[in-house]
């Protein structure tokens, strides 16, 4: 079965059982994937880095019948792989390598997975869009003109064009839905304390989370098993079993209660994500599930919160870039303070100074009342309204984006506008809940097909719940069957 | 009545230990000033009854027993070290 050019396009379920019935190698799927990449990521430029030779020692002795057995899975370069770079799209990182693998990582290799290679991003996570990398753009494979999203817009731009059959990315506020909903593709934020992020770069600790990036639902959930759990290394592990998460994959919609939150309906969403999500919910509807009106009277400050609890937060774990233990250093300092002030300055892109200046502002004597601890206060306001309606429905729906993707450029010069892209998404890491986005329609752009979003939230630790409604709408849909431009000129057998 | 920001740019850098152009400054006062501006929506929530939330979930102090594990050696502590000498981290000079 050698030569077989299509395999890239297979997701993962589709790949484990030819490699479980032993119709292909995993070094022959490791193989094609390689040569995948080499012709589509000049155009996509999703990767940051490669490493197919320690990939293919990992291939070579692979037991296929593991949970993900022989399944290379791309990693967002924010996650520590042992031996490879970790640069999360920075200069001040460019050079190091990691010496020890993230609890993520090891447990994927239990599973059976290869890690192979890492995916662009924001710098440090921060961005809507990707162009924050201080190393490259990467570019929406379904229109490339347009960004990937942010901040983990490699991993998605790479399971978009079939150059991934799944990966990771993280999430701060959004960071794997919002590029997950505008690449067309499947992404999940699991609850706070769900997924161990020792070894994985820290943004902002009361909110980080890794996730699964894949183009399908049960992929997702696959993910999830070898990834959940509790971590002794990580104090803000939940010690919480981890359920089967495909298990609840293919039970129907009856019973189960959606709410459609009013204050999600805001002016500034485009008309054809509004219209995409109606005949979402009508279709979920007519699937036996029953749609609630619910309020989350809060949701107007959440963008206001995040970024004050998130800026402040990415003050304090930013300082470790120091130019002492890792990473750049600036040249002959005349003193300390040189050292320090020119070291970040050197490395440091604009994103992350401009919230490194804000953090270290509503930190700072004189403010820390009025702006940190009232945005915790209101963080706290939040967190009870999901709480209250989570009494009524078993999930939410919204869009994940209020726009398609935008074309790169658009928004880089107003900060705002960036952040405002996160307005469905931020609220759920504030509330510490699950939440995921799956395909439901297409925008129509200048003769360009852009992907929408569907955005489910669940309560804390109810992923199997948002899980089982995704995959119920996405089987009965054929969104997840459409493919990017650059993804159909593979031929799918 | 939106009070303006007292936030100077150039002063916070100094406390982060981060140098600055002054474009640099310059725009971030004035993209900074827009953010703080946004931000002031705050002021307007009832939150005299509310505890300030540090985590969504609760948190709480995790003890281990205080027991050597493996873990990386000194070599690979070091191995991404911008200047380094016999086993140590080079800093630069701290004191005269």
């Amino acid at each position: 079965m050698t030569g077989r050019k299509d395999l890239p396009a297979l997701n993962i379920a589709e790949l484990q059982s030819l490699l479980r019935r032993r119709d292909v190698s995993p070094r022959e799927v490791l193989d094609v994937l390689r040569a995948r990449i080499e012709e589509v990521d000049g155009k996509i430029d999703a990767y940051l880095s490669l490493d197919f030779e320690a990939a293919a020692k990992e291939a070579e002795k692979a037991n296929v019948d593991l949970p993900l057995g022989g399944v290379p899975i791309a990693v967002k370069d924010i996650i520590n792989v042992a031996g490879q770079p970790c640069t999360c799209a920075s200069k001040i990182l460019l050079g190091y390598r990691a010496p020890y693998d993230a609890t993520v990582i090891r447990k994927l290799r239990a599973a059976g997975a290869i890690p192979f290679g890492k995916t662009n991003m924001d710098e440090f996570a921060m961005g809507s869009s990707t162009e924050n990398s201080g190393v490259k753009l990467t570019r929406n494979p379904w229109d490339l003109s347009r960004v990937p999203g942010g901040s983990s817009g490699g991993s998605t731009a790479a399971v978009a064009a079939d150059e991934a059959f799944g990966g990771l990315g993280t999430e701060t506020g959004g960071s794997i839905r919002q590029p997950a909903a505008v690449s067309g593709v499947v992404g999940l934020k699991p609850s706070y304390g769900r997924v161990s992020r020792f070894g994985v770069v820290a943004f902002a600790s009361s909110l980080d989370q890794v996730g699964p990036i894949t183009k399908t639902v049960r992929d997702s959930a696959l993910i999830m098993n070898a990834i959940a759990g509790h971590d002794p290394n990580e104090t803000t592990s939940l010690n919480e079993p981890v359920p089967d998460y495909t298990a609840a994959l293919g039970k129907d919609l009856r019973g189960v209660r959606l709410g459609l939150a009013k204050e999600y309906m805001i002016e500034g969403t485009d008309p054809q994500v509004k219209s995409a999500i109606n005949r979402a919910v009508k279709d979920l509807n007519s699937l036996g599930a029953e749609v609630l009106d619910v309020s989350l009277p809060h949701t107007d400050y959440a963008i206001a919160v995040y970024y004050i609890l998130a800026t402040a937060e990415a003050s304090a774990n930013l300082a470790r870039f120091d130019g002492v233990r890792y990473g750049h250093r600036a040249e002959n300092p005349k003193d300390l303070l040189d050292h320090y002030g020119r070291t970040r300055e050197e490395g440091f892109g604009p994103e992350v100074k401009r919230r490194i200046i804000l953090g270290t502002y509503v930190l700072s004597s004189g403010y820390y009342d009025a702006y940190y601890l009232r945005a915790q206060k209101v963080r706290e306001l939040i967190r009870q309204d999901f709480a209250k309606a989570f009494e009524k429905v078993d999930a939410l729906i919204s869009p994940t984006s209020p726009v398609p993707a935008f074309k790169l450029g658009e928004r880089t010069d107003d900060p705002l506008q960036m952040y405002l892209a996160d307005i469905f998404t931020s609220p759920a890491n504030l509330a510490g809940i699950c939440g995921i986005s799956v395909p439901c329609g297409f925008a129509d752009e200048d003769g360009q097909r852009l992907p929408i979003g569907l955005q489910l939230l669940g309560k804390a630790l109810d992923e199997t719940r948002i899980l089982q409604i995704a995959h119920a709408y996405e089987q009965s849909t054929d969104w997840h069957k459409a493919r990017s431009p650059i993804a159909a000129t593979l031929p799918k057998a | 009545m939106v009070k303006t920001s007292d936030l100077d740019v150039a002063y916070v850098a100094k406390l982060a230990r981060l140098n600055l152009t002054d474009a640099e400054t310059k725009l971030f006062q004035k993209q900074l000033g827009d953010v703080l501006k946004y931000v002031e929506k705050l002021r307007a929530v009832d939150v005299s009854d509310m505890e300030a939330a540090a985590h969504a979930v609760p948190i709480f102090n995790v003890f281990r027993e205080d027991e050597p594990r493996d873990w990386l050696t000194a070599e690979q502590a070091l191995s991404n070290a911008p200047r380094r000498a016999n086993g140590l981290f080079i800093v630069t000079k701290v004191v005269e």
